[in-house]
């Protein structure tokens, strides 16, 4: 494609795509996204593709390898458009079928629909699912629409409109002004007022500005971020570039994870196409602005996504946090103001400048505005991306959305804001889900990052876990967060092998409390909410495993003990033949002995029991 | 200049004093272990937290080494939430170096006799990361010849991969400014031992003595453009 120099030359193209895009045949989109990758979308795309050939229907039926669609649970993700019907769990057998029947004459293939485990109904179109119907995709929903890499397709849904209506149109105070007034906070954790970021860095004195996008998301369980960088590169790249030209900016940088393949091939496909295009780089539409991007890979360090620590990084240097007293907007990336914003954050510009202030304002609640995109996971029957309204509450996100609990247990804590975040229990069901409001109830918004607990899970032993995540990924730099977490996970360790003290819960308090005030980045400073939420919401279960030794969940295992019951057990050997240390024996048809000196507490024998025969105390 | 109080006193000092620097001018005690009046501040060890409080209410605890101060601050440096949140440090430290005889003074003076036995302690530690050396060797003497390594837990001070590094001169600076005496050289006659390497020195023409790395005269000979003949006595014999 050739360089566009003017609006005239923009405008006319980006009708030329958008005409393209609405007289589009029937199309297949299949999903894409890491997930569905590893159920093997990758050979049902292809499968597609010959498929369609074979039978001649190139001119009229078009199959999209598309980014997330966000059902991570149901993968492969196979949507006809414009029917709307969504098929779950496609295999290759089914391919031929979908081309003829459904995407040929439109008839609905019964056994490939979703079944709607509460009522056990068939549903025909996504948006009728509940995982799809509650939520708000309107940053994540284009995903399904788009091949990611194409710029064609993302001028056809209205692409780059947003920076020729900010470039043409409104002058950077403008801009500022409007996304002061949106309300848009920062989707990567802290929340801060985007308009007010970008003030401050528009206002502070420097050479050069940088514009930086957080891609460095290292939550364990959470690939939000990962999946709108891979989904929709161009919509991250086009809110940059607005945010570079309302700022001042001629230089950005986007800082990725190496652990990301395919963001990293993504975003890179996406800035060369915006290049050629002449939406980036120099003489951005003939109108004098320059912008350049960079990407730069991070060695994956969790505290890389700490704003100065990012910028250490980005200057090659060990990325270790410093005292924040001096502002990255006044000096960041190479001591000059620099403007940080994550993905996600981004990726919302475009439509506050596209739709308007009013818009988005209507959308979500008094101090959090516009919609987050969480990563829903755990234990719970829908695993995927849900993007919702600020507001929603946890209850609809998890039971609605989320079809509640696997297996039908009982549901326990639900940790938001990734590993430093608390842990809310069933008396938090009915949170609003916004920054302020997590906030006040010991946890936090983080990145969007959301973990299902039931009751099968201890509380202590997922403190235990986290601040051992959080020991091993703290720089090390300073006392409270190297030492004092280092400090915390041993207390609970020992409390989870049945070595705790009468006093330990007050000793984790105390440090808890040092630490949260006395660390140098936000990692240290959240390091404590994973403990002190647990204490403060699940005390009972410390108390269980100091005092009585017992661990209710029954997972710690130097607390719980496997016994053959004599009344159930059928002699049918399965669980001997799974013991990994030969320490049940037994003559067939007859009760199974289990020996504790040499029983490891694996819990294969229980689920290898199909006469609940295995006892756990 | 710009005006400020502490612990409810008001001072004032130019833009760009910090909150320790001003303290230490009006005999204000803030104790410290990372800081070194003639290296930069890096904010490690936290023991210099004083608190902040705002006109509006609130408030919080910063590293007063790397503070500067701003018109109107309000610092208190030692509130109940200074001190608790400060012995709750100094526990720590103590609990990564029981034996260091500089961290058991620091936790006396909080009152802290003993580590705390719920604690995981480290007889044989007494590093305590502060990062002094690293930054005399980088800012000072301008060599860089050695740098933190690993991360959190498994941090420790080093030359790259544990070897002799070439670019040390054997100064022995990091040695100086160690608050916890850790870093050790050894003097044998016409040799220094440190950081795996072995110096020759030079001997004062007059009194015998070896007084300095040859590494360090050729160094020394190079940034300052001095003589070699500056060299032949020892700074006592001079």
């Amino acid at each position: 494609m050739t360089k566009l120099n003017t609006r005239e030359e923009f405008e006319k193209l980006s009708a030329e795509m958008k005409a393209k895009t609405a007289a589009a045949p029937t199309t297949i989109s299949i999903c894409g996204g890491t997930g569905c990758l590893a159920y093997g979308a990758a050979k049902i795309i292809s499968a597609f593709e010959a498929e369609v050939e074979k039978q001649g229907l190139s001119g009229s039926i078009r199959v999209l390898a598309t980014g997330c669609h966000g059902f991570c649970e149901r993968g492969p993700l196979v949507l006809i458009q414009p029917l709307g019907v969504l098929y779950t769990r496609v295999q290759d057998k089914h391919i031929a079928r979908i081309v003829t029947e459904t995407a040929k004459d439109g008839k609905i293939i019964e056994e490939l629909l979703y079944v709607d485990p509460q009522t056990n109904e068939k549903i025909t179109k996504e948006e009728d699912i509940p995982f799809y119907k509650k939520q708000m995709r309107i940053v994540f929903g284009d995903n399904g629409s788009i091949r990611p890499t194409s710029i064609e397709d993302y001028l056809g849904i209205g692409g780059y409109s947003a920076l020729a209506k900010a470039l043409f149109t409104m002058k950077p105070e403008q801009i500022i002004d409007d996304i002061k007034k949106s309300g848009l906070r920062g989707r990567g954790g802290g929340g801060f007022p985007t308009g007010r970021k970008w003030e401050s860095c528009r206002k502070a004195p420097g050479e050069m500005r940088y514009v930086v996008c957080n891609a460095d998301e290292g939550d364990p369980g959470a690939y939000m971020d990962r999946s709108v960088l891979e989904g929709n590169p161009h919509s991250v790249l086009e809110g940059m570039i607005i945010g570079a030209y309302a700022i001042g900016s001629s230089e950005g940088y986007v800082y990725v994870r190496n652990e990301y393949p395919l963001a990293c091939e993504n975003i890179r496909k996406a800035i060369d196409a915006a290049e050629e295009l002449g939406l980036l780089g120099d003489n951005i539409l003939g109108t004098g602005f320059s912008f350049k991007v960079f990407i730069t890979k991070g060695g994956g360090a969790f505290v890389c996504g700490e704003s100065s620590a990012l910028m250490q990084s980005l200057e090659d240097k060990l990325g270790e946090p410093r005292a924040k007293y001096i502002h990255t907007v006044e000096r960041g990336f190479r001591d000059m103001p620099t403007n940080l914003n994550n993905v996600e954050t981004w990726a919302n510009v475009p439509l506050i400048i596209n739709r308007g202030v009013e818009w988005f304002t209507s959308i979500g609640t008094e101090k959090s505005k516009g919609t987050k995109i969480f990563s829903l996971v755990g234990k719970i029957n829908n695993t995927g991306l849900v993007e919702v309204p600020m507001g929603m509450s946890l209850r609809e996100i998890i039971f609605d959305i989320g079809g509640g609990i696997r297996d039908g247990k009982k549901f326990k804590a639900v940790q938001t804001g990734g590993p430093s975040g608390g842990c809310l229990g069933e008396k938090d069901l009915d949170l609003a889900v916004d920054f302020d409001v997590l906030s006040e109830h010991g946890s936090m918004m983080g990145s969007g990052g959301m973990i299902v607990m039931d009751e099968s899970t201890c509380m202590v032993d997922v403190a235990r876990y986290f601040l051992a995540f959080l020991e091993q990924e703290s720089c090390g730099k300073c006392v409270p967060c190297r030492e004092g977490v280092k400090q915390m996970r041993k207390i609970l360790e020992d409390i989870t092998k049945g070595k705790g003290k009468e006093g330990d819960v007050e000793l984790l308090i105390s440090i808890g409390e040092t630490v949260k005030a006395a660390s140098l980045c936000a990692l240290g400073q959240s390091a404590p909410f994973p403990v002190l939420s647990t204490i403060k919401n699940f005390r009972d279960e410390y108390d269980a495993h100091i005092k009585d030794k017992k661990c209710p969940a029954k997972v710690c295992k130097s607390l719980i003990k496997f016994t053959i019951s004599k009344k159930n057990c059928t002699g049918c050997g399965a669980c001997l033949r799974a013991c990994p240390v030969k320490a049940i024996t037994g003559e067939k048809k007859e009760t199974h002995v289990l020996n504790q000196k040499l029983c490891i507490q694996c819990g294969t024998c229980l689920e290898s029991c199909k006469f609940d025969a295995i006892i756990v105390k | 200049m710009i005006e400020f109080t502490i612990d409810g006193k008001k001072f004032s000092a130019p833009e760009g004093t910090t909150i320790l620097q001003a303290a230490r001018q009006h005999n204000i005690y803030i104790p410290t272990l990372c800081h070194n009046d003639s290296l930069s501040d890096y904010g490690a060890c936290r023991v210099c937290l004083v608190e902040l409080r705002w006109p509006k209410g609130g408030g919080k605890l910063v590293t007063s080494c790397l503070y500067p101060v701003s018109e109107g601050l309000d610092v208190y440096t030692r509130s109940e939430w200074v001190l608790k949140t400060r012995r709750g440090v100094v526990e720590l430290i103590l609990a990564r170096s029981p034996k260091s005889e500089p961290v058991k003074k620091l936790a006396a003076e909080m009152g802290i006799t003993e580590p705390n036995p719920r604690f995981v302690q480290d007889p044989d530690n007494h590093c305590v990361l502060c990062g002094m050396c690293i930054r005399a060797c980088e800012e000072v003497v301008g060599v860089s010849a050695i740098n933190f390594s690993g991360h959190g837990v498994t941090r420790k001070v080093c030359t790259p991969f544990n070897e002799a590094n070439p670019v040390c001169i054997g100064c022995g600076a990091c040695s100086y400014v160690c608050p916890t005496n850790v870093i050790k050289f050894e003097d044998s006659g016409s040799t220094r031992k440190i950081w795996e390497r072995e110096f020759q020195m030079r001997k004062c023409e007059q009194c015998g003595d070896s007084f300095m790395p040859k590494a360090q005269v050729e160094f020394m000979k190079k940034k300052l453009n001095i003589p070699d003949e500056f060299f032949n006595k020892c700074p006592d014999c001079r």
